[in-house]
């Protein structure tokens, strides 16, 4: 990196922003070093934080014109690594940005800022009884920037799909400054489909600045289930017989025990005694017709051998069985002081099959892993339990982690489900995909981004294009890879 | 024109000639009919699904699989594509209608082709074979190659096998029918029914003689309690017929085959929302075009008459911020009415196609 450049990015950044909103001192900077794959961190060289579109726009293209990285980050939930700053870059924080510009019931359509949070467009669209789908785990902190650009997911894929599914039209600056608009407010379009493509490109192609998402009408009635299992094989299997059975519901989810503890633990969901493992599923819909699938899916899993059924009686008993689930994740740190969160694809009809082998896995490894799966898409999350004070774990951790994402290769899945590749999983991308195919996608991100200034570093492993990304700077043996490359430090 | 056998056909064909079009069934003649100068590839031979587990909800097949085959295939599973391809019965293809971009009344339910298309293989403008997105129903890992794909018009690449998301299909269906005197309380109805809580399968809307209006909803679902919805349905729309079994099935065919539109005519597609019906409808007027509005407003067909050229519904959309594409008339400028900024595209086009071997953006 260039010195001056940056400097001379920073003074005219200067003149641009007010102090208390351009962070260059050390205490300032902190917070923003990292996201939720906690442990990464990169120091930036400054923290913007925009109050208006246009000063993203003249960030970017003072940026560009310095040929200065930059991150756009929002609330920095990323699980993959996806807002971790670039060294000597800068970060464009997004929060600010967080008005809903437009809420037309009529069209079913709202317009909204990037930095606007996800779970604010379904209050504000609450009283027209109109509600935003994709409802990713962290949906009351995370914004819908940020969903866009790495396509979150949720429970409630499967029937209704991701973010990307939700999206009608995006108003974007692309990385050397010009403004776009992308796409329209119409579920239907014509020309290829540029929004499409835009959606999970992970920050490679520019900022989101505006987002106009698609609302559709809250179901009236919620039928929510939960089964619980003396084995985690037989909730894999109770899915198969509700898939099989016809019927399509909103959401299919499982938690085996260890996670099952852990959210009792952290938010009392008073889970069934016992369990190896819980299935939730959810029916929505209209009144009759969720009665009558209500009645097909009691036998379904009735004949799946579940030791205890519950049914929620109301709205508030329908919360405390999500929350247990939404809150896994975070739960898990009351049993381990720290975990990876891991994200991977299986085809739905090997899922005992995987479990049975990350089983294995955790056990060669003397790691614990918890299970918390979207199990309707196939969709898994071990969570990786290892103690980072301990000499070495992280790094066993880590490797398990990897063989976990081989085995979703190997049977013919996806390394990410939901969280994106990002810093986490660049090194696995070539695994899934050929050297061709690798090289289409590099030279989408070049022709959009020639400076390549866009949130650098992510979903291509390093020294992808011979770009020279990587300079080793460290000879120590028990440093990560990408504290050797100089590119991140750790805790 | 270069009949198409195997995947490394086409990667022949796009080494040798300067210029290709692919065409898959042909149902979209003006997307399919090549200019002078360029060599047709015709992919219809290269066919067949080449995986499929109903436990998967998924399956993958050639381009040039007819979609009505892969139908047969699903019902037999009792699945079906809940994108409801438009043209089936003219022999549409798999890969046409994913480039066409195109999806038929029933995606109003769960989405278009573009909602349930999880992987592609082609071969871009340099012979080269590149797979993009994955086979199983979630993925996020790289670029969004197959979405780009949707409505591309083989401008990036001449696609060669597919993979989709299937759903379970309803075991019944219904539909209320309400005939109105006036287009405003024909759009005033179905705004209802868009905002109700309700799954309503399909939600379209067809101005007639006069004025008038009729305004169709599909139901789909248990058939215990479908009559009981459709009288919901009913109390939005202040009455209607209700049609069953073959009447509800000659309904929807009607649209979905666009059995509506005259021999001859030039058929477009214009995206909307269906608060901007009644203004399409009012710059219509001088036109003697036949329109349908489906997918609850959000698309408009728009036929026009021989004696009517396309390039007047150009004139006409440009200014109302409209765009169209046409799919039944004369080849050439097929994409009509209003455009995005093309920086983007065309960035991406000179990646997948930096020759110019396949067609322009225009």
């Amino acid at each position: 990196m260039d010195n001056h450049a940056l400097q001379a990015l920073i003074d005219a950044l200067t003149s641009l922003y007010p102090p208390d909103r351009l962070l260059s001192k050390a205490g300032e900077l902190a917070p923003y070093e990292s996201d939720a794959l906690t442990a990464y961190r990169v120091r930036p060289a400054v923290v913007v934080i925009p109050e208006t579109q246009d000063e993203v726009i003249q960030t970017v293209k003072l940026c560009h014109a310095h040929k200065v990285p930059f991150v756009a980050r929002g609330s920095g939930t990323s699980l993959s690594g996806g807002s971790l700053p670039v060294k000597d870059g800068i970060v464009i924080a997004l929060n600010r940005l967080n008005h809903i510009l437009k809420l037309d019931p009529r069209e079913r359509i709202a317009v909204v800022e990037a930095g606007t949070i996800n779970l604010d467009i379904t209050k504000a669209a609450a009283p027209y009884d109109l509600y935003y789908a994709p409802d990713p785990s962290s949906q009351q902190i995370c914004t819908i920037g940020g969903n866009v650009a790495f396509n979150s997911g949720g429970a409630h894929c499967l029937k209704y799909g991701m973010t990307s599914n939700h999206i009608l039209g995006l108003k974007v600056v692309l990385p050397d400054g010009q403004v776009v608009r992308l796409g329209g407010e119409s579920t239907e379009a014509v020309g290829p489909d540029l929004v499409g493509l835009f959606v999970g490109s992970e920050g490679l192609f520019g900022i989101v600045l505006e987002i106009t998402v698609r609302l559709l009408p809250r179901p009236e009635k919620y039928h929510t289930l939960l089964a619980a299992y003396s084995t985690l094989e037989a909730a894999g299997e109770a899915v198969s017989r509700v898939v099989a059975s016809g019927l399509l519901p909103g959401a299919l989810e499982i938690m085996d025990r260890l996670a099952i503890q852990a959210a009792e633990a952290a938010v009392h969901p008073n889970y069934p005694k016992g369990a190896q493992a819980i299935l939730i599923v959810e029916l929505e819909g209209e009144p009759e017709e969720v009665s009558e699938e209500t009645q097909r899916l009691e036998q379904v899993i009735r004949e799946s051998g579940a030791y205890e059924v519950r049914v929620a009686q109301d709205a508030s008993d329908r919360q405390r069985i999500w929350k247990g689930r939404k809150s896994a994740f975070s739960a898990v740190g009351r049993l381990s002081p720290d975990y990876i969160v891991q994200d991977g694809v299986v085809p739905r009809s090997r899922l005992s099959e995987a479990l049975a082998e990350i089983k294995r896995l955790g056990e060669q490894y003397g790691l614990r892993v918890a299970n918390v799966f979207h199990a309707g898409d196939g969709n898994l999350h071990p969570l990786i339990l290892y103690d980072g004070r301990e000499a070495g774990a992280l790094e066993r951790a880590e490797k398990l982690a990897g063989e976990i994402l081989d085995l979703c290769i190997r049977f013919g899945g996806s390394i990410t489900g939901e969280h994106g590749v990002a810093v986490e999983k660049r090194d696995y991308l070539p695994r899934m995909y050929s050297e061709t195919d690798l090289d289409v996608m590099w030279r989408l991100r070049c022709a959009i981004d020639p400076e390549q200034i866009a949130n650098p570093g992510k979903m291509f492993p390093p020294g992808t294009g011979g770009n020279g990304v990587v300079s080793p700077v460290a000879h120590s043996t028990n440093l990560h890879p990408l504290d050797q490359a100089g590119i991140i430090s750790r805790e | 024109m270069i009949h198409i056998e195997s995947i490394e056909d086409v990667q022949r064909a796009m080494r040798a000639c300067a210029h290709v079009l692919p065409r898959g069934g042909g149902s979209k003649p003006a997307l399919s009919v090549p200019p002078p100068d360029v060599e047709e590839l015709d992919l219809s031979n290269l066919k067949g699904v080449v995986e499929y587990n109903p436990g998967e909800y998924t399956f993958t097949a050639r381009a040039g699989t007819r979609i009505d085959e892969v139908q047969a295939l699903l019902a037999g599973h009792g699945q079906y594509l809940p994108f409801d391809p438009p043209l089936a019965e003219h022999g549409a293809t798999l890969g046409g209608t994913l480039a066409a971009g195109l999806s038929g009344p029933g995606r109003y339910r769960y989405g278009g082709v573009r909602d349930f298309i999880l992987g592609v293989r082609l071969v871009d403008g340099t012979g080269q074979l590149v797979r993009g997105g994955g086979k199983v129903v979630k993925n996020a890992a790289g670029f969004d190659i197959p979405k780009l794909m949707v409505g591309s018009l083989g401008r990036f690449g001449v696609l060669v096998e597919l993979t989709f998301k299937v759903f379970p299909q309803a075991d019944a269906f219904t539909t209320v029918r309400q005939p109105c005197a006036k287009l405003e309380s024909a759009v005033a109805a179905l705004e209802r029914v868009y905002l109700a809580r309700l799954d309503v399968d399909s939600l379209d809307l067809m101005p007639g003689e006069g004025g008038s209006a009729t305004v169709w909803v599909r139901l789909a679902g248990m058939p215990g309690v479908l009559h009981a919805r459709a009288e919901r349905v009913r109390a939005l729309l202040g009455g209607g017929d209700v049609l069953d079994g073959t009447d509800d099935f000659l309904a929807w065919r009607e649209a979905r085959e666009f059995t509506w539109v005259p021999p001859g005519w030039t058929l477009v597609k214009v995206p909307l929302t269906p608060g901007r019906i009644a203004g399409l409808e009012a710059i219509l007027d001088p036109l003697q075009a036949q329109r349908r509005y489906s997918g609850g407003g959000n698309v408009a067909w728009v036929a026009l008459p021989d004696t009517v050229p396309a390039q007047r519904l150009d004139g006409i959309l440009l200014p109302a911020g409209l765009a169209g594409l046409i799919l039944f008339g004369p080849a050439g400028k097929v994409r009509i009415g209003a455009r995005e900024n093309e920086v983007f595209e065309r960035r991406v086009k000179a990646v997948f196609d930096p020759a110019g071997r396949l067609p322009d953006l225009a």
